[in-house]
């Protein structure tokens, strides 16, 4: 049995929750740049956007990462992981970038976006925005803005599901070898 | 979810979805969804060509070999380009200069590389089927950069990935190619492959540069083919002019180039009877005035230039794909 972590309208608000902080972080929207990271955090990256032009009625530019060519395990695996084209909108320079995820577990990922987004431009700064942090860190990095934290053991699953990706919504803890259904 | 399954498969795509072949020889036992991968994946390579900062590291620690035994410029600059974009370091060799003069054979040369560390070798051979030997005898990733007049795989799917950025899915497209059919490497490689995709392929020359059969004859869906050049250009979407050599004239094959242009040569005139904005293309190097006029080369339909650049993504794809650990 999977555990519901999140429902579907607690998500919505977790995402709305998230924009009000990053722009209260940001002091406004000034130099603002969403970057959701493929193939969940963009999606994600984009409601944030939306709830943002809701209540400030501004647009924040948002951009996808793709970490295939960034990934830190390319030569032990058997097959190439596939690439998908990143789409940024500006050159970073001095911008705010958020980097959003779904699920912060081992931080490797992050670690990817971040080498990825250094090649478009030089930021003022980066934060990083989750739905869920689970724990596990195998590296020195921290999310600044967490929808939820959830405690896990390394081998249990946690999988946030969207409608534009999966169809239906919401967040699940899962034990090893099950699959949602 | 990245994040939680490091080594999994997270791409939603089917698992034969990826790339498993060591090398890469020709465009005729490609696959469907190995083509649909490698021009994804071009796609994605065209995107870090266009960042401020270019170039990633993907491939630091591949060694990519251009074992040329035939000169080239934009084919062998090109996988440099490749190469060096994903952090591979890149050793260059030509025939003349090497011990290839000195009579070393080419499966002797290809397994001294081998042992120097290449992991991948682009090779252009005068024969026909040598990179084939060559790989029989390597571990290495061999890529065909074009054999004799049989082959020029990464030509051909660097004009495919040109022609979907333009015209989109190119089923059912009429793509008209004229020139030296018969010897043209480049003219075989993409029939096989448009005709795969279901494009309508039509090869156009005068009767003494086109081949007996078509490529795909023997499978019963060959290609039309036509010395008559006015008629095949009706209809077309994309238009594909190929090089002609000035051998061909010494060999009796065709009168002159001027003759050869009077009938074949892409101009304004005969561009306007193909289909409103077909594209024009051509894969180098081009004999101005002969094969195209600078007036339609230098023309808005004219994807010339384009197809260099898109060259560079193509073959970054490629070397990404053939590059994953635990191939070798």
């Amino acid at each position: 049995m999977s555990d519901v972590v999140l429902g579907h309208d607690q998500l919505g608000r977790t995402i709305r929750r998230l924009a009000h902080e990053i722009v209260e972080n940001n002091r406004g929207t000034e130099g603002l740049v969403l970057a959701g990271m493929l193939t969940r955090g963009y999606p994600i990256a984009r409601r944030i956007a939306e709830a943002i032009r809701e209540f400030e009625g501004v647009d924040v530019p948002v951009g996808s990462v793709d970490i295939a060519l960034y990934r830190d395990d390319y030569q032990q695996r058997e097959t190439p992981p596939r690439v998908r084209p990143s789409q940024m909108p500006a050159s970073l320079d001095g911008a705010t970038v958020v980097l959003v995820d779904d699920v912060l577990f081992t931080g490797r990922s992050v670690r990817a976006a971040l080498d990825a987004l250094l090649d478009y431009g030089r930021p003022a700064r980066v934060r990083l925005a989750v739905i869920v942090d689970r724990g596990h860190r195998e590296l020195p990095i921290r999310p600044d803005f967490i929808g939820k934290n959830i405690p896990t053991s390394a081998n249990q699953l946690v999988e946030v599901r969207l409608t534009e990706v999966d169809g239906d919504e919401g967040v699940y803890l899962m034990e090893p070898g099950e699959r949602h259904d | 979810m990245t994040s939680q399954q490091p080594t999994g498969d997270m791409t939603g795509l089917p698992p034969e979805n990826t790339w498993r072949r060591k090398d890469l020889l020709n465009t005729d036992t490609l696959t469907h969804q190995e083509v649909e991968l490698v021009l994804e994946t071009a796609e994605a390579m065209r995107e870090v060509r266009g960042r401020p900062m270019n170039k990633v590291a993907t491939l630091r620690g591949t060694t990519v070999v251009t074992l040329f035994y035939e000169q080239s410029t934009r084919t062998r600059a090109s996988f440099e380009m490749a190469g060096k974009a994903l952090g591979a370091d890149v050793i260059n060799i030509s025939a003349s200069g090497s011990s290839v003069e000195k009579g070393e054979s080419l499966i002797d040369t290809v397994r001294t590389l081998e042992s120097i560390g290449a992991d991948l070798v682009v090779m252009r051979h005068p024969e026909a089927g040598a990179p084939y030997l060559a790989a029989r005898h390597t571990s290495a990733s061999i890529i065909n950069g074009g054999d004799g007049q049989h082959a020029h795989p990464t030509q051909a799917l660097l004009d495919l990935f040109t022609m979907r950025s333009h015209i989109g899915d190119v089923t059912g497209k009429r793509v008209v190619i004229v020139g030296d059919i018969r010897h043209s490497r480049v003219a075989r490689s993409n029939a096989w492959l448009l005709m795969a995709q279901g494009a309508e392929v039509v090869l156009c020359g005068p009767r003494t540069l086109l081949p007996r059969t078509t490529p795909g004859a023997h499978e019963g869906s060959g290609c039309e083919m036509t010395t008559d050049l006015d008629a095949a250009l009706k209809g077309a979407d994309v238009v594909m002019a190929l090089r002609m050599q000035k051998e061909r004239q010494q060999a009796g094959l065709i009168p002159s180039l001027r003759e050869y242009a009077r009938g074949y040569q892409l101009n304004d005139e005969r561009v306007a009877r193909a289909k409103a904005g077909a594209l024009v293309m051509h894969p180098g190097p081009m004999n101005a005035g002969v094969e195209v006029t600078t007036s339609v080369a230098n023309s808005a339909v004219s994807v010339i230039e384009e197809q260099v650049t898109n060259g560079v993504a193509v073959r970054m794809a490629l070397l990404y794909l053939m590059s994953a650990g635990g191939r070798r």
